[in-house]
């Protein structure tokens, strides 16, 4: 609720600002503008939304499934997390702006390099909530276990991957909107359609107020995508709002 | 006659010394405890016994050597180790599970012990809706049920408040009498050792040895009042005499 106060105000400031200050429309529109433009163009904004989207959760379910072999490998053998993470994370330091051209470049306009984009954004921040999840088990659970007789692939079954839960769905939250600004990146260096190359051309026609309505889109999208990670995590982790529920009594409520 | 036994058992820790000298022996159906002060290496001996940890010394089982350590002891950790994102059901029932039980059999063999454990109407809860002594009940239980042949407590009641550890030490010693488990607890609380046990080991600090070994002759059901509980205090006196004052004595065994 504050959250759509603040939003809000923000607009009312920004669309009178563009009403008095005089300055023209092909500069910085009035929110109203650009939402009426929006309306407008729905079909074309939806046209191009739709592959910006399926490359963020193709992109976003590769790097995922790779993350969580990588990250299961990585708990079983420990020497491998100093030979690999190193490696992700200069991948991690490579600038989307130069990259996104060259793989584009190398994979071409369809949807291939977008997810790889998505993927190499994604996958490190997962990975380490992964690893670091899996170490958070508390020892005494470990040392239990093994006393009952339980194996190790028993024991990572049983107790890490459940622990690894609250550190997985941090990590979700984080990359999920990474993903989308990788996909409109990866759109921008080069596309058929998509949202980012959408931007771009809206740019070239000096037509701002279709590129914010592009940005709108885009936000709209990672909010939804970001609010149905918090739901899932809901529905998969009861425990943590059953536990919220007693303490909750005191001064918190 | 006794079933645990061990033999001048050593550990350490890198060049750290923790227990220098262990030899005890646990008879059958025998409530034995184990106390000493804090970082003594209570913990690091129930590493030695589940096969957490492997130290130099002796320990027998029935006669035999112990290797396959996840046989004869259920353990119960001393954090109540309950898992969050089990149900108290399912978090009784894990050792089962563990040992291949079908996770519905296993229910069914837990679920009607709830009762006697105070926990009737909670096994749909999470262990974070349970107050700490309930918490304590249900990790208790957890450990009952693997039907092992010997318990190993580490500090059950020690993160409780102490109305809560008083209520739960009289449960215990209660239960214990209807279910007559061979059971090693370590604990740091004198009143507890006298309280629950047949035979106390008195422990020095670090690196540990056995300093005293204590047979509490109070019958049982342990009384509560009167001239039992005179008894109790002054050989609660004894024992903490022991611990704080060590440099008195010099014997091992009296
Ligand atoms: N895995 C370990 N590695 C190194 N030192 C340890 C390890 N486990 C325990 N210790 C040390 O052994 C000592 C005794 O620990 P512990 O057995 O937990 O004591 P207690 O249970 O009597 O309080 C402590 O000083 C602790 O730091
Ligand atoms: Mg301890």
């Amino acid at each position: 609720m504050p959250a759509i106060i603040s939003v809000g105000l923000l607009l009312l400031a920004w669309e009178l600002y563009a009403i008095y200050s005089g300055i023209r429309p092909t500069i910085l529109p009035a929110p109203s503008r650009v939402f009426e433009q929006a309306m407008l163009n729905r079909e074309a904004l939806a046209d191009n939304a739709l592959p910006t989207i399926g490359a963020t959760l193709l992109g976003f379910a590769c790097s995922l499934s790779a993350a969580f072999v990588l990250s299961m490998l990585v708990d079983f053998y420990q020497p491998l997390r100093r030979a690999l993470f190193p490696v992700f994370i200069v991948s991690q330091t490579l600038p989307l702006v130069a990259i996104a051209p060259l793989v584009v470049l190398w994979f071409g306009f369809g949807l291939a390099p977008k997810i790889m984009l998505v993927a190499l954004v994604t996958f490190f921040p997962m990975l380490v909530a992964l690893v670091e999840g899996y170490e958070s088990t508390e020892v005494e659970i470990g040392q239990m276990l093994r006393a009952m007789g339980a194996g190790r692939w028993r024991i990572f079954l049983l107790a890490r991957l459940p622990s690894a839960l609250p550190y997985f769905f941090a990590g979700l939250r984080i990359s999920i909107t990474y993903a989308v600004v990788g996909a409109i990146f990866a759109e921008y260096a080069g596309a058929a359609k998509g949202l980012g190359i959408y931007m771009l051309n809206a740019k070239n026609n000096f037509r701002p107020d279709l590129v914010l309505a592009a940005v709108g889109v885009s936000a709209a999208l990672t909010l939804i995508l970001f609010g149905l990670t918090v739901l899932v995590q809901r529905l998969a982790m009861p425990w943590e709002r059953a536990g919220k529920k007693t303490e909750g009594k005191g001064p918190r409520r | 006659m006794s079933r645990l036994e061990l033999r001048h058992v050593r550990k350490a820790f890198g060049g750290l010394d923790v227990l220098a000298d262990i030899s005890l022996s646990v008879g059958a159906g025998e409530f034995v405890s184990i106390l000493g002060p804090s970082g003594a290496g209570k913990s690091t001996l129930f590493q030695l016994l589940t096969g957490a940890e492997h130290g130099e010394g002796e320990m027998l089982f029935d006669g035999a050597r112990l290797d396959d350590h996840g046989r004869h002891f259920a353990f119960m950790p001393q954090r109540d180790a309950l898992m969050p994102w089990r149900r108290i059901l399912d978090n009784t029932t894990l050792g089962l599970e563990v040992q291949g039980m079908r996770r519905q059999a296993a229910r069914a063999c837990v679920a009607p012990l709830f009762a006697e454990f105070g926990l009737a109407g909670f096994e749909r809860h999470f262990p974070a809706q349970l107050s700490g002594g309930m918490r304590q009940r249900a990790a208790l239980l957890r450990t009952v049920v693997q039907q092992r042949d010997m318990l190993l407590l580490d500090e059950p009641f020690g993160a409780l408040d102490a109305l809560t550890r008083t209520a739960m030490q009289r449960w215990l010693e209660q239960m214990w009498r209807h279910h007559r488990w061979t059971a090693l607890l370590i604990t740091h609380d004198v009143r507890e050792a006298v309280f629950l046990s047949d035979r106390i080991y008195v422990l020095s600090a670090r690196p540990a040895s056995i300093v005293r070994e204590i047979k509490v002759p109070f019958s049982r059901p342990r009384c509560l009042g009167g001239e039992h509980a005179r008894q109790a205090s002054a050989l609660e006196a004894e024992i903490l005499d022991i611990i704080l004052n060590p440099q008195s004595i010099q014997r091992t065994r009296p």
